[in-house]
């Protein structure tokens, strides 16, 4: 099992950060690597246990099922249930908490998954800076 | 109920925010609302179950007990027990989290209590701006003054030397060769501290070194074993002092006599905020002397037969303050009527008056003829058969000084099955983790009332050598202290 943390400050209060990252069906406007995102059997994007099927810029298609979604703690998570990066057991939880001091935004980003032992140093690499960072930072430059 | 959170970025990794945070009592050195600050009992800061004890710099005193700490999650929660401030079943949490990006920290500060009715938004406003606000940029301060070694590095390579005053054996002789001078003291490299003393202390031993019997200096240098101050800056390499914090040592090499001094900093320990400079300066090395003699070359135990001599001595008047408590049967040489009252009223039981080395018949008489089951000698030769008759069979000896003279030969144990040994403070005070806990023994002692110092005089720095001359011709009782 690996574990990745990322973590940033975004220069915005929570509620105008949460209101991007709730839209479980959002991805493509502010993860830069996605391109389309759609939710299967045409249910509301904030149903918990319903899928989002989006394809990435390099023509990747991914599976992710809504796990929680809590407006209360600023807080989602899902798993994966198909995609081609070789990972299993794949589970990632988002959260936000205020930061009082300057009303900006701690955004946090974890995940947990198998993979094979040789590509763990890599795909702990992709996730945490390729994925959860890179979208940190277009969320800074989305909400400046 | 009120809830209260703020929370902040702080300009640090978690590590660096986390080694102040979880110290329980390290608020009053970065919080700007805190005062005065301990632990009760002696209590490890990071003890779960511990109870600060402080006052706010507004007059207001507060009694907050240690729920729980994690050094895994970076959380540390407490409560108040009293304060006199109307505010009940106060429970807060501190919490850190690593912010990857940047390397920063993010702290969240979290309470829920009542107040009377009506005054829920003043109090909210106390504790979530007052506290909570005030003490993150109380931290910033504090972690500025005391930047990451790696920031600071190469700013304390260029820092120049600081302006300072010290007193200089110029060569080896009497108190006149000692001379006030500048001296600038440069800035600390790396393991080093450098540190503004306010009170040093005076003992016998810069005596030794001044006349050259103990060959620690090569004229003209500064002498002086302990001192008391603020650290000013430390080098690289120093992770358990910041700019700021109050702090003493005891250690060779000589050179206590400055105003500013900079040393290694693995012998320099961080006062706690009851114990004052001037009673630090006077304590650290006869105080650490005590507790190894007492709790590690022999561990004293309750009923056993103690000898003292030079019992109204720096060293004497501790060793029978504290023997006593331990509850041994304190025996104590002196030389005149007056120092036994002293001796007696420090906690010997059984002052001998002796002018010439003359005891053992007595120590027997009071003891029944048993004998000593402990000497604590600072004589040396002089004494040597008077010892041997006074002591216990399987007795220990322990000749920690040698005032007059050092042994010739190895005294005949085997009449006694005695034990001898011959300790030197600074082979117990080597490693840091064993000096903490003599120092922490010794300030425990002292809050406990166990051990007493008493300054009874003051000398500006400049008049060393006055001081000297006073304590060579046997003018003074107690502790000696210099003022820079």
């Amino acid at each position: 099992m690996i574990k990745v943390y990322t973590s940033s400050v975004i220069d915005a209060p929570a509620d105008a950060v949460w209101s991007q990252i709730r839209d479980f069906n959002g991805l493509p406007k502010w993860v830069p690597i996605v391109a389309e995102s759609r939710i299967e059997g045409n249910q509301p994007a904030d149903k918990i246990g319903c899928v989002r099927n989006f394809r990435l810029k390099d023509g990747g298609v991914i599976r992710e099922q809504l796990l929680t979604l809590s407006d209360y703690d600023y807080q989602c998570s899902y798993s994966i249930l198909e995609s081609p990066m070789g990972v299993e057991n794949y589970v990632a939880t988002l959260k936000l908490t205020p930061v009082t001091d300057g009303n900006r935004t701690f955004a946090e980003w974890w995940a947990e998954f198998d993979c094979a032992p040789e590509r763990e140093r890599e795909l702990a690499h992709n996730v945490s800076q390729g994925v959860f960072q890179a979208a940190f930072n277009s969320l800074k430059a989305l909400l400046r | 109920m009120i809830r209260v959170t703020r929370s902040a970025i702080i300009d640090a990794p978690i590590a660096r925010v986390w080694e102040v945070l979880r110290d329980f009592n390290s608020h009053w050195a970065w919080h700007p609302a805190v005062g005065e600050s301990h632990i009760e009992n002696g209590e490890p800061a990071d003890q779960v179950g511990c109870v600060r004890n402080f006052h706010l710099k507004d007059g207001n005193h507060i009694r907050e007990q240690l729920l729980g700490l994690s050094d895994r999650d970076h959380i540390s929660t407490y409560c108040i027990l009293d304060a006199t401030l109307p505010m009940r079943h106060y429970v807060a949490t501190v919490q850190l989290k690593p912010v990857t990006d940047g390397d920063r920290t993010f702290w969240h500060w979290q309470s829920t209590f009542d107040v009377p009715r009506g005054r829920a938004k003043e109090f909210a406003e106390l504790v979530g701006k007052g506290v909570y606000e005030g003490g993150f940029d109380g931290l910033r301060a504090h972690l500025r003054r005391g930047a990451a070694p790696a920031a600071i590095s190469p700013a304390v390579a260029a820092q120049a030397a600081v302006p300072a005053q010290a007193v200089v054996a110029t060569a080896f002789g009497g108190p006149e060769v000692l001379d006030y001078r500048s001296q600038p003291a440069a800035a600390p490299r790396s393991g080093e501290v450098r540190i503004r003393q306010s009170a040093i202390g005076v003992n016998f031993i810069d005596v030794y070194v001044r006349r050259g019997l103990y060959r620690m200096i090569d004229p003209p240098a500064a002498i002086g074993m302990e001192a008391a101050g603020t650290v000013i800056d430390v080098g690289p390499n120093v992770a358990h002092l910041l700019p700021g914090d109050r702090v003493a040592y005891a250690c060779p090499p000589p050179g206590a006599y400055a105003t500013v001094r900079t040393l290694a900093a693995d012998q320099v320990v961080p006062l706690p905020q009851d114990v004052g400079d001037e009673t630090a300066a006077a304590l650290m090395l006869k105080g650490m002397t005590a507790e190894y003699l007492l709790h590690r070359t022999h561990r004293l135990r309750q009923g056993q037969n103690v000898l003292v001599h030079a019992a109204a001595g720096g060293v004497g008047l501790l060793l029978c303050q504290w023997a006593r408590a331990i509850g041994g049967r304190v025996i104590g040489t002196v030389s005149t009527e007056e120092k036994a009252r002293l001796a007696r009223a420090n906690g010997c039981e059984f002052p001998i008056i002796t002018g010439n080395y003359r005891f053992a018949r007595e120590v027997m008489d009071i003891t029944g003829g048993r004998g000593a089951d402990v000497i604590y000698d600072g004589l040396g030769q002089g004494a040597a058969t008077e010892n041997l008759d006074a002591l216990a069979v399987t007795g220990h000896w322990v000749c920690y000084g040698q005032a007059s003279g050092p042994h010739a030969a190895m005294p005949d144990l085997g009449t006694k099955s005695g034990t001898l040994s011959r300790p030197v403070l600074f082979h117990y005070t080597a490693e840091r983790h064993v000096l903490n806990e003599m120092a922490e023994r010794v300030f425990a002692a002292l809050r406990a009332g166990t051990i007493r110092v008493e300054i009874r005089h003051r000398y500006p720095l400049a008049a060393a050598a006055e001081a000297h001359r006073d304590l060579e011709a046997r003018r003074t009782v107690g502790s000696i202290v210099l003022i820079a």
